[in-house]
């Protein structure tokens, strides 16, 4: 009877809604709010800023490579440009992107709980990264670093005389951010999933984001302490990474990427997360081979973390390690390459539309396919060697982390917009949007593969005149990505103040998150549902089977 | 207009490698692009048979073709390991070195590369190599990492502070194939690179002969400064772990014993050789033995170079001039 009675009341005050976003208006409310919708909005804000600066960076060196010779900035500048796209974007974006934001938001709700396990420590997480974010905002301020966001040393620990310490403090702390939100995931879906939920009825989208927890916290101490030790070379000249003071740099490299390689899991694994939810549900059909997407993504989290010497082939590693570390990296290849797979025969025998958000997922299965089968090329050792450190990598990694992650990061937002913000943004524009990133996606990195099979090196201030051609065509996509991204932001913030109202369910979708208000309430749930089925239900017409 | 539309996509192959990566490269090309297509094509037709249709309620129904998931899984995996078998054996050849391979010294620091062949020859950023023979490159950096590539010849390898790498290519075309510094090293990373010039062995070995030999002198400095480190002791400061050497030579020495000895070739060479043997005085006998590493030519060099040393000091007291 309560249930009823609660109803009711919902319904009479319909007209002001009581919602997470509105319950209290105060700075202190939301900056040192415990609930996960907030903390998840802020990180949302925060990340869209380091991306903002990230992408400019990006869009100045491109400038730059409009022409052969080195006109346009001097050396020192071009070089602190990519290092700084490449910090922010990695350790401020990627990172913490769907994680954080679409994670933190999402995964109480999936599980039907009304906060994560330990909301306090949410907040410690978010705080964290605004901290680790002085440090890097600080260290742009004071001339910005050109070791290139892998801080080889000993360039990064002897020969640079730029603010390393402080680009290795930014990221030092940001892993932390990232340690607090793994440990509470996993202990969120361990402890806190409602009555009925059982494991194989956790979307995708939780798998996927428990597998990223367990590779952030066993991953992320391992790059905290190797950029703690370039501090220390760096800072108390302790020889550890440089050969002068009896250190092998070497050696940074396989602590380097024992973190680096994994942390690439950290990012697209989410991703994958969220793919699967966007194609179930505008398929109107159950994800094809669930129980293997959901293993395949703790698979990927445990393998991920013993290929990262596909990396250092040519770069003194032995050679029996690189044979390891090339077989290991097709067999982990093999479960993404059956992940698109199935996410194509979940289009079969159901009804399939277009939205925005579809458009965006199509998009990153089309492009994650090639990123994936260049990695191919990168992983047979002997190919490698024409390839490795070429612009070939720069495309591969954009096509995986762009073209796969940010893409995928695209679509869930579109998706769950709406549930977030309780507005729709305009859909037509949208779509075409989604037309626009993918066409500027491609333009500015397929030229690339082909000057990496040419022999340009990455990190390249000046080139030969022949590789301008193809330089000027990306340079010229990247206006258009730009421009793609820029135009989203916008429609967002738009929606915000003038888009329409979504329903509670405005795709038709299933799942936990789809049966609450939009926005949701501060408690998510009224009363802590009861699952009595399986996720992507939409075989049945009866609306979503869940008892409250 | 017409030069702007015609750019090279396909690039040079100057060696044995390219003809061993090259198909492997085209082949993995060609495949992607099938399946890339392939995916795409198949979710396109998928989502247009299976769109919505207004008024058409069709109920969903899930996708049973255990077959079908075997074959999509049975398939990549022979993939991946047929192509990790390719790659791990194409990555054999660019490991064994064939005997009888041109010899040649690498030494990169910032930004320039320093080239010394077996002669004695040197050069610095350029490469001159005989087609059609084996050339292997021993390679050190003195400061940061550092990678040696030449695309044309489908080779590349980190360089490295404290630890020497190799590599290896045979050339089979002749003429001028540029090579880069891969690795990331500080601000003038894109500017360390310079030429290859694979030549007919008739003229290889003309230039080996005739070009610009090096002196005795720039030998043994190389040999001091570079390549043997003797600088890191005898820095020519007081207080550094060795003697001052500008005033060595033709000087006498104070010994520990508390003798005298003038120092003659034969000392420097003894000094080299077996720094044990006499100790100047004040001196710990920290000096390392050289014996084992050196060839009587370079014991040459080295006192060619120390002798220089002396001679400067002299030269300059006479003439007065200012250094250049
Ligand atoms: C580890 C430090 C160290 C290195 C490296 C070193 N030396 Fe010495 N060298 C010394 C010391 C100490 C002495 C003086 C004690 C002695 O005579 O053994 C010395 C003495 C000498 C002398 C005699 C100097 C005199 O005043 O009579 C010569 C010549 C010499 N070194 C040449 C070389 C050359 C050539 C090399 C490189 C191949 C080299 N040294 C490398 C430490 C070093
Ligand atoms: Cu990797
Ligand atoms: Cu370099």
């Amino acid at each position: 009877m309560a249930v009823v009675a609660d109803r009711q009341i919902i319904h009479e005050t319909e007209i002001r809604p009581r919602h997470y976003l509105n319950v209290n208006h105060s700075f202190w409310s939301w900056f040192f709010t415990t609930d996960h919708k907030r903390i998840a909005m802020l990180y949302l804000g925060t990340i869209t800023v380091f991306f903002l600066m990230g992408g400019v960076f990006a869009l100045l060196f491109r400038l730059e490579l409009m022409t052969p010779e080195g006109d346009l900035f001097q050396a020192d500048t071009y070089n602190r440009f990519f290092t700084l796209h490449g910090v922010l974007m990695i350790f401020f974006f990627l990172v913490p992107s769907i994680p954080a934001t679409l994670g933190n938001f999402l995964l109480p709700i999936m599980v039907g709980c009304r906060d994560l396990a330990f909301p306090k420590v949410n907040l410690a997480s978010y705080w964290i990264f605004v901290f680790a974010g002085m440090f890097g905002v600080g260290m742009l301020a004071s001339g910005g670093v050109d070791t290139g966001w892998t801080f080889y040393a000993p360039l990064s620990t002897h020969y640079s005389n730029t603010s390393v310490f402080m680009a290795a403090m930014a990221a030092f702390f940001a892993g932390f951010a990232s340690i607090l939100t793994g440990v509470n995931f996993i202990v969120t879906v361990h402890k806190m999933r409602a009555p009925g939920l059982t494991w194989f009825r956790l979307p995708l989208f939780v798998w996927a984001q428990y597998a990223t927890g367990i590779i952030m916290m066993l991953g992320t101490p391992v790059i905290a302490i190797t950029l703690f030790l370039v501090a220390l070379e760096r800072v108390w000249g302790v020889g550890i990474f440089d050969p002068a003071h009896g250190g092998d740099p070497v050696l940074f490299q396989h602590m380097f990427w024992f973190y680096s390689h994994p942390a690439v899991y950290i990012m697209i694994l989410p991703g994958f997360g969220v793919i699967s939810e966007v194609i179930a549900c505008f398929s109107r059909n159950k994800i094809f081979g669930y129980h293997f997407i959901a293993f395949s993504s703790l698979a990927i989290a445990v393998l991920g973390f013993f290929v990262w010497g596909h990396h250092m082939f040519i770069a003194g590693q032995s050679v029996y390690t690189g044979v390891v570390f090339s077989l290991i990296t097709m067999l982990v290849a093999v479960p993404s390459a059956i992940k698109v797979f199935n996410w194509t025969a979940t289009f079969y025998g159901g009804n399939v539309t277009l939205e925005s958000p579809m458009l965006y997922a199509i998009g990153f299965m089309g492009l994650f396919t090639v990123g994936g089968l260049t990695g191919l090329f990168l992983a047979a050792m002997g190919m490698d060697v024409p390839l490795h450190d070429t612009y070939f990598v720069v495309a591969h990694f954009h096509y995986v982390m762009v073209g796969g992650m940010v893409m995928a990061f695209m679509a869930g937002l579109h998706f769950w917009w709406p549930k977030m913000t309780g507005r729709m943004y305009p859909e037509f524009i949208a779509k075409f949007n989604a037309v626009i990133v993918f066409l500027g996606f491609n333009a500015t990195f397929f030229p690339q593969f082909i000057l990496g099979w040419l022999g340009m090196p990455r990190r390249y201030h000046a080139y030969p005149e022949e590789w301008q051609v193809l330089n000027v065509m990306s340079t010229a996509g990247a206006t258009i990505l730009g421009f793609g991204f820029t135009l989203a932001i916008a429609y967002f913030i738009w929606s915000l103040f003038y888009g329409e109202r979504a329903g509670n369910n405005p795709w038709g979708a299933k799942g936990l998150e789809w049966t609450i208000e939009s926005p949701p309430t501060t408690h998510n749930f009224h009363h802590i549902p009861t699952v009595t089925e399986d996720p992507y239900n939409y075989t049945g017409r009866e609306e979503v089977n869940v008892q409250q | 207009m017409s030069n702007f539309l015609n750019f090279p996509i396909i690039p040079v192959g100057a060696s044995t490698f390219a003809e061993k990566v090259d198909p492997l490269f085209y082949l993995l090309t060609l495949m992607s692009t099938v399946l890339t297509v392939g995916i795409f094509m198949g979710i396109v037709i998928m989502a247009a048979v299976f769109r919505k249709k207004p008024g058409v309620d069709r109920p969903s129904q899930a996708l049973h073709a255990p077959i079908l998931e075997l074959t999509w899984t049975i398939i990549p995996t022979i993939v991946g390991l047929g192509l990790f078998v390719w790659g791990a054996v194409l990555f054999d050849d660019y490991i064994k070195v064939p005997e009888g391979a041109l010899q040649i010294d690498v030494i990169a620091k910032q930004w320039m590369w320093k080239v010394q062949h077996e002669n004695g020859m040197r050069e610095v950023n350029d490469l001159h190599i005989p087609v059609g023979r084996p050339v292997k490159l021993t390679m050190m950096s003195q400061d940061v990492l550092h990678n040696y590539a030449v695309p044309a010849m489908r080779v590349k390898q980190d360089v490295i502070p404290g630890r020497y790498t190799s590599l290896w290519f045979e050339p089979t075309k002749t003429g001028a194939f540029p090579m880069f510094c891969s690795e990331y090293c500080g601000t003038e990373h894109s500017l360390m690179g310079g030429t290859v010039y694979v030549m007919e062995p008739q003229a290889y070995n003309e230039w080996l002969a005739g070009g610009p030999k090096v002196s005795p002198q720039e030998a043994g400095r190389f040999l001091f400064e570079e390549k043997l480190g003797c600088v890191t002791c005898h820095t020519g400061v007081s207080g550094a772990r060795g003697p001052d050497l500008k005033e060595v030579f033709g000087h006498a020495v104070k010994l520990a014993d508390g003798s005298s000895v003038t120092a003659d070739e034969e000392y420097l060479r003894e000094s080299i050789m077996e720094p044990a043997k006499r100790i100047v005085a004040t001196f710990t006998p920290l000096m390392p033995n050289f014996a084992n590493q050196l060839n009587d030519e370079d014991v040459a060099n080295l006192i060619a170079y120390i002798k220089s040393l002396t001679e400067e000091e002299v030269v300059e007291v006479e003439t007065g001039a200012p250094a250049p």
